[in-house]
Order: structure tokens, then sequence, then C-alpha cells
């Protein structure tokens, strides 16, 4: 069998070297097929390689370990993109450090390109996760897909979002695309891979190691037009996210949150350095010349509130005002608790209002 | 002489009659006690010895041989010192009625000869009155609990000394019985109201449905919020016991020896153990096992506060009563069944520090730990319970508010109402409120108007409820449309049973 460079480059990734590793390689023999041409010591001659990865190097290098590889790729329908494909997505070609390899699972289609990411902390507040559903939805009917880091909180509500509305959304791991992390969203896993894609350019196998996170967080940016932070802390991984982002020239959005609130520290510092506050859809619009043209066409997104009864258009009304608490609507109507019960669920039902955590209730 | 009088010991709740048979015959003065006794009979044989002498009477003074039948039953428990004196007596001649043999008697001795009370004393006169006695004597302290039971004369006796005047009918001594009429004695003041709790509408609406419909419920709030102030309450709203019911707490109570008020539990019981009880006082255990918290929580409530904080095995043991309403407890002494039907309230706080998604307080947890916290309860606990109402702490308007907050006696009518349709429509069916009907009635009695099953269908896809829910749905329903006096369920029964099925959102 005749080996061609992107098979080594695929084997190379999964026996754990890293983009630099692979560089030195290349610079050391020009291609790879002279490499896996080359003598044992030719390996050991390689620079900038540690003598561990020069033995893994020379443990490995068999062809078996290739066809094997591939066949088990095969087997668990994981498709592989690599630097050398046509297909590899233009947006992550230029950025600093792109990933050799890309594990595949689900489709990446054309209409992909057109992709804003939304990342945020794992521990969302009412508040986040409101704004996470709102924006998800408004970018989804604009046809824009969603990539996020199938993390939980944030991460997870604007995947899940973006299902329920009829989206598509790609999910970019921290570990091995065969590994489920976190476990709880195994659903997710299977739902994404139906509606879009999951990417990692992590080896099969790979546990969700905390120094991977940060890493792949450069494929989240690359392939994204822009990055929309909901809620960070201080210190956040999505801060991380918002910086590739600069550095890759795209645009960062932040959602201002309250000074006080611990969760809303690292957006609100992200717009003092210079992000864009979110306040509306059109702030996201404004400054991506792709979704200008769709917004036009799209549907307006106004909730028609023509077909409501008496009481249910005063709770909306009362609503609109900001989240309220049940026994507060109940007294500022001057209903009884039960038939206050009804409303606020015929209400979520009509998908006019939404619950959040602790009874408080919200126009969508 | 021979002589044979009859007594009674428990077990668990059943009461077995057994046989004192005493036989004196001449020899070495000896006084031995068969038929498998525990260490509480044979120490009886001093309290006999003395009190027979401090009575008046002579001890006999020959070999006294006493056998407990049925000799294979186990026994225990010091009621049957009374029995044993009187068989003493008797064959001694100091007591000269022959017919002994319709009546029973039950009572520990004291050394002076007086007759002091014993657990458990009603059921057993109960499991007298199946075994056809027609008489107990028992101790003065027990008569008001024992009262009730109608077809068994109840004769109180303060000293051993009146016992045998009463037998050889040199005294007499009434009966003593009441009338069930008399049980009730109006409205008891509880010294709490429901009326004390300034606004939280939301959480009282829940506490009136779930005590209508005796529905479990887990209140889930910051600290600060009421949960345990309202739940309090629960009993102040809780639907009036029947007759039956009172007896089945009344037999718990006394077999665990917690009867105060020496006469039948009138209010459904609220227990609250603290959540550091162990798995066997929860369900009930012991050499001899007596019943637990469940037990005596049986026909009333069952609060558990901070749920997250029992331990995960005490929280699974709750499954089975939960399920089966009755728990076995299995010892080398035997098995034994207690019922445990009871309504759980549980209240925990949505984190470890007990503040996401409060207004005012900042919760500092992380996500794993807030995983990791409601993690403790499991799906299967979770299942049982049919009602989860979220809280908010008041705030300091609400607390000066000059609204007249309902009382309790106000919603307690209702929640009567409510459950008195309840047992018309279950009557003959063995079971007592909507939260019991099993799942495959549950469309014979849940039945539902056009417009109410649409919002049915509309719900399930909206929410993607499972199966289990669906029913549990219903269930709340049928109590609210209870509540309102309607026969069939409508949309607004649907649409507010929704309300109370918030916790997909912390167990999502």
């Amino acid at each position: 069998m005749k080996i061609s460079d992107r098979e080594i480059l695929i084997w190379l990734n999964s026996i754990g070297l890293s983009n630099n590793h692979i560089k030195n390689i290349r610079s050391y023999f020009g291609n790879l097929k002279d490499f896996w041409a080359a003598e044992t010591k030719d390996v050991y001659n390689i620079g900038g390689l540690t003598d561990e990865v020069k033995g893994k190097i020379i443990k490995n290098k068999n062809i078996d370990n290739i066809e094997g590889l591939l066949m088990k790729l095969e087997d668990k329908k994981i498709d592989v993109i690599t630097i050398y494909d046509d297909n590899y997505p233009t947006s992550l070609r230029y950025i600093y450090d792109s990933p050799n390899v890309l594990y595949v699972k689900g489709q990446i289609i054309e209409e992909d390109n057109l992709a804003l990411a939304i990342v945020g902390s794992r521990k969302a507040t009412a508040y986040g996760k409101w704004a996470c559903e709102k924006f998800t939805r408004d970018l989804v009917n604009l046809g824009v897909t969603i990539i996020s880091g199938l993390a939980l909180g944030i991460d997870t509500i604007a995947h899940r979002t973006a299902l329920n509305e009829g989206g598509r959304t790609i999910g970019i791991l921290g570990n091995g695309i065969d590994v489920i992390y976190p476990k709880k969203n195994k659903l997710l896993y299977e739902e994404i891979i139906e509606n879009g894609a999951l990417i990692s350019e992590f080896p099969l196998g790979t546990p969700p190691l905390p120094y991977n996170f940060p890493q792949r967080n450069r494929i989240i940016s690359g392939l994204s037009m822009g990055v929309i932070v909901i809620e960070a802390q201080e210190k956040s991984g999505s801060l991380i996210t918002a910086h590739h982002a600069l550095e890759q020239g795209k645009e960062v959005f932040a959602l201002p949150g309250n000074i006080n609130s611990i969760f809303s520290g690292g957006t609100n510092k992200l717009i003092k350095d210079g992000a864009k506050p979110l306040l509306s859809i059109e702030d996201i619009t404004e400054e991506i010349p792709e979704l200008m043209k769709k917004q036009g066409i799209s549907k307006t997104n106004n909730i028609d509130y023509s077909n409501l009864s008496e009481t249910e258009m005063k709770v909306i009304e009362l609503l609109k005002e900001g989240p309220l608490y049940i026994d507060i609507i109940a007294y500022r109507i001057g209903l009884d608790i039960s038939t206050i019960n009804s409303v606020l669920t015929i209400l979520e039902l009509k998908g006019m209002i939404k619950e959040l955590p602790g009874k408080l209730f919200t126009i969508c | 002489m021979y002589s044979n009088v009859k007594t009674c010991v428990l077990h668990g709740l059943n009461g077995n009659i057994v046989d004192v048979e005493t036989d004196l015959s001449r020899g070495l003065p000896v006084f031995n006690i068969v038929g498998l006794p525990d260490t509480s009979i044979k120490e009886s044989k001093e309290r006999v010895r003395t009190a027979i002498k401090n009575s008046g009477y002579e001890f006999p003074l020959s070999r006294i041989t006493i056998n407990l039948a049925p000799a294979n039953l186990k026994k225990e428990g010091s009621q049957m010192d009374l029995a044993i004196a009187i068989g003493v007596l008797k064959s001694s001649g100091f007591i000269l009625n022959d017919n002994l043999q319709d009546m029973a008697f039950i009572g520990e001795l004291s050394l002076e000869g007086k007759i002091n009370p014993v657990d458990g004393a009603l059921p057993m006169v109960i499991s007298m009155r199946e075994a056809g006695i027609s008489k107990c004597i028992l101790p003065f302290y027990n008569r008001e609990e024992c009262s009730v039971i109608k077809d068994i004369e109840i004769i109180p006796v303060k000293t051993l000394k009146e016992v045998v005047d009463y037998l050889n009918g040199e005294l007499k001594i009434d009966p003593y019985a009441r009338e069930h009429n008399q049980l009730y004695s109006g409205e008891k003041d509880y010294g709490v109201d429901f009326s004390d709790i300034k606004g939280q509408s939301s959480l009282k609406r829940a506490l009136e449905v779930a005590a209508a419909g005796s529905h479990n419920i887990l209140i889930i709030g910051p600290p600060g919020a009421g949960k345990t102030m309202a739940a309090r309450r629960l009993p102040t709203i809780m639907p009036k016991l029947t007759f039956e019911e009172a007896i089945e707490i009344t037999k718990i109570y006394s077999v665990a020896g917690l009867l105060s008020s020496k006469s039948l539990i009138e209010e459904r019981p609220f227990r609250s153990p603290h959540h550091t009880a162990s798995s066997v006082s929860l369900i009930g255990g012991g050499r001899i096992p007596k019943p637990g918290e469940v037990s005596l929580a049986h026909n009333g409530v069952l609060f558990l506060d901070e749920l997250p904080e029992f331990s995960k095995t005490v929280l699974e043991v709750l499954r089975q009563p939960m399920e089966d309403g009755t728990v076995t407890i299995a010892r080398a002494n035997g098995t034994v069944t207690y019922p445990a039907k009871f309504m759980l309230v549980a209240s925990m706080n949505p984190c470890p520090c007990g503040y996401y998604g409060d207004p005012f307080h900042e919760c500092t947890c992380s996500q794993a730990s807030i995983d990791r916290y409601l993690g403790k309860i499991s799906n299967p606990l979770l299942d049982r319970i049919d009602i989860h109402i979220e809280v908010q702490p008041v705030t300091y308007n609400d607390l000066t508010d000059k609204i007249e907050e309902e009382k309790s006696a106000t919603i307690r009518e209702r929640v009567n109402k409510a459950r008195e349709i309840q047992l018309k429509r279950y009557k003959n069916r063995k079971i007592f409120s909507n939260s019991q009907i099993s799942n495959r009635d549950i469309r014979k009695y849940c039945r539902l108007t056009r417009e109410a099953e649409n919002i049915l269908n509309m719900s399930f896809n909206k929410y993607k409820f499972s199966a289990r829910t669906y029913n549990k749905l219903l269930k709340v329903s049928r109590t609210i449309a209870d509540l309102d006096g309607e026969e069939l369920i409508q949309d607004k029964h649907i649409l507010e049973a929704i309300r109370y099925r918030t916790l997909d959102k912390y167990w999502g």
C-alpha cells in the first residue's frame, strides 16, 4: 500500500504528537513521505523533539498501525479532515496554529460558513440563560449556525436552543470525539450529529484534560464570524475564546451585566476593553454584512399578542417591566393564585413567557 | 391446683392471646416460668411474689410452675405480671370465681401491689375482641385509649386487691366506655396558623392542593424563604381524621409507648426527624422491632427538612414504604409489618450555599457542586413526589403588608370538602385520596374535558413529559378539580397542575 502524506499526518496526530512536533518533522524532511521512508537513525536526528516523542514514533511506525487506525475511524463513522484536504474549512486554514487534523462526526455544509460562536460560563444565572436562549433563537432564525464548546451551562443552552429551534449547531470538543464529556450531554451529542457536527482535533480516546480546553477555543472562534460571550467571570475560559477571536480578527460581542454580579465580571471587562456590548440582535447584524442582508428577508420576530385574553394581556404588560415572581404577579393583578398559575402556563405554552429558576417569569 | 387465665402479647400491631397455666404442687418451693419468656417476664417472678404479699395475701409455699401457651411463641412485655399473679392467686384459692375463661388480664405490677400502665394496650384490646374475649381487665391509666372499642367490657383497675375483690364479687367496677362522637372536641388550637405567613400565596396554594389530595410535596427555596414555617403549619389545614384512621394511628403510638394523651389520637401526626436520623429510626427496628418515623407518620405528615442533608441510604429506604404504604421489618425475633401511609413533605435549598436564583444574594457554588448536591436525591425518589414548588424570600413590604391573609380554618374547610369527595369516589376501593390512584385506574377517575385534552397534548409537545409525569399531572389535576368541586377535569386544572412540575429545571 502506498501511503499518502494525509494518512501519515492522521497517524502522527493519533499517536499524540502536537502541531509543533509535526511542524518540526516536516521542516526536517520537507514532506511526510520522506519521513515515513526514513530510517530509525534519521528519526533520532530530527531537531526539536524530545526522546520520549521519538521513541513513540519509532515504536508505532508500522503500516499495520495506520491501516488499523483508518479502519477504526471508518468503523466508528468518524470523518477526518486534514489540512491537506480541499474541504478543510477556509476560515481555519489561515488562523495561527491551525489544527492539522479534524475528527468530525456529522456534516459540515456550505451554510455553516455563516456561523457565530456563543460561549459562557459553566454556571448560568437566570439572566444568562434567558439571554443565551433569546440570542440563539434570533440567530437561528437568521439562518446562522451556532458554534459552542459543549460544556455545561451556557454552551449546553446554546446548542440545545439551536436544536429546539430547528437550526444547525456545531460543537467543538476538548477531548477525543469518541469520548462523551460531560456525560450528562449524551443525548445532546447524538442530536448535534444529526443537525450539525461535532469536531475535535484530539486523537480518539483523549480524556477531557483541563489544558485541552483553552486549546480547542481557537477552533471555536476560528470557525465563527464572531464570538458572543454571554456570561463569564473574570477568570474564565470564555475570555480565552474572546481573545483568540480578537487575534483572528473576528468580532467579539459581550452581554453586559450588573457590575455587582461576579458572573458578569468578565463580560463587563470585555466591554470595557472594547468588545461590542450586546443589547439587541441588531448589534450583531450591524457588524456582520452577511447577516445585514439576511435580516431584510427574515421574518420579523415580533410576537403577536393580538389573540390574548384580557388577563393574559395584563400579565404580558406587567412582565414587560421586567422578570417578576409569581406571587408579585398575582398580587399586582389582584387575582387568586390558582388563576394566575393557569394563565402563566397557557402563556408559556404559547411561547410568550418563560419560567426562570425560583418561580421567576419573563417574556421571551 | 391448676388454673388457667388469659393475657395477650403483641407481635407488631397484632396481639396473640396467651394462656397462663399455673400449677401448684408439693415439693421444694420454687417458682418457674416456662414457654419462651423473655427477661422482662422472668423478672416478673419477683414483682408478682412481692405484690401478692404486699396486697395482703399469702404467697404459696409450694412448687409453682407457670406455662405460657402456646409454648412455641416468643413472649415479651411486662403486661403479663397481672395474669401470672391472678393465676397464682387462683391456684392457691384466693380467687373463688371459676369463670375466668372469657376474660383477659393485662397490667404490670408494682411491688406495692399497684397496677402500672402498659404499652400497646389498644392493639391488645382490639386483638382480644377479635379473639372473642368479652371482658378485659386492664390498668386504670390505659382505660381512655381502649374505651373506644365496642363489644368488649373494659374493667379499669388500680391495684391487685381490687382485681381479686372484683373477681370474688366483693367489689363492683363498672365497665368503662365512651361514645365515639365524644372524640372530637371541636376545633383544636395549634398555636400557629396559615395567616401567620405573609405573602407566599403560591406556596400556600401548593400546600393546600397537597393536603387535599395527600400528595407528596417538595419545597425548594433559599434560606429564609419560609419553607419550614409553612410546612409546620401544614397540620392546621390537613383534613380531619376518620375514626378508622384515628384507631390505626393510636395503635401505632400505643405500641411505641408514645401515647401521651392516654386517649385516642385525634389529629394527624406531624413527624419531623432531624437529618442525622438513621435508616433504622426512620423505618423502625430494634431487637424487638418498634415502629419508626414512617409508621409514626402514618395517616399524617413526614416532614424532612433539608432533604439533601439526609444520608443517601436513609433516603433510599423511604422508597418502598412510599410505594406500598407499609413497612416490613425483619429481625431475629420475627418479622413485623407496620403501616406507613404518610404524606412526604420535604424542603431543600436549590444549591449548597442556598442562594441559587435568589434575587438578593449571589450564589457562589460551582455548577459541579450544585450537581453533586442535587444528585443526592435520586430520580426514583423524585418520581414519587407529585408536587414541586419553588419559593422566594418575602420582602420587607410583604411582611408589613396589612392584607388579611387567609386563616387555616378557611383553607381546611376547602380541603375537607375535597377530601370528602375523594372518600365518596373511592368508597370500597381501599384508597382514600387521589395520590393513591393506581396507574391502571387513572383514566377511569381522571376524566378530562375536550379542552383539557387539547391542553394536555400541547403541553406534552412543549415540555416533553415522561409517562410517569403524565400520571402525576393527572392526579394533581384531579385534586385541583376536586377543590373546585368539578367532576370533569378542566383545562384550567391541568394548567395549574403543570405549574407544580418545576423539577426538570433542576434535575433536567
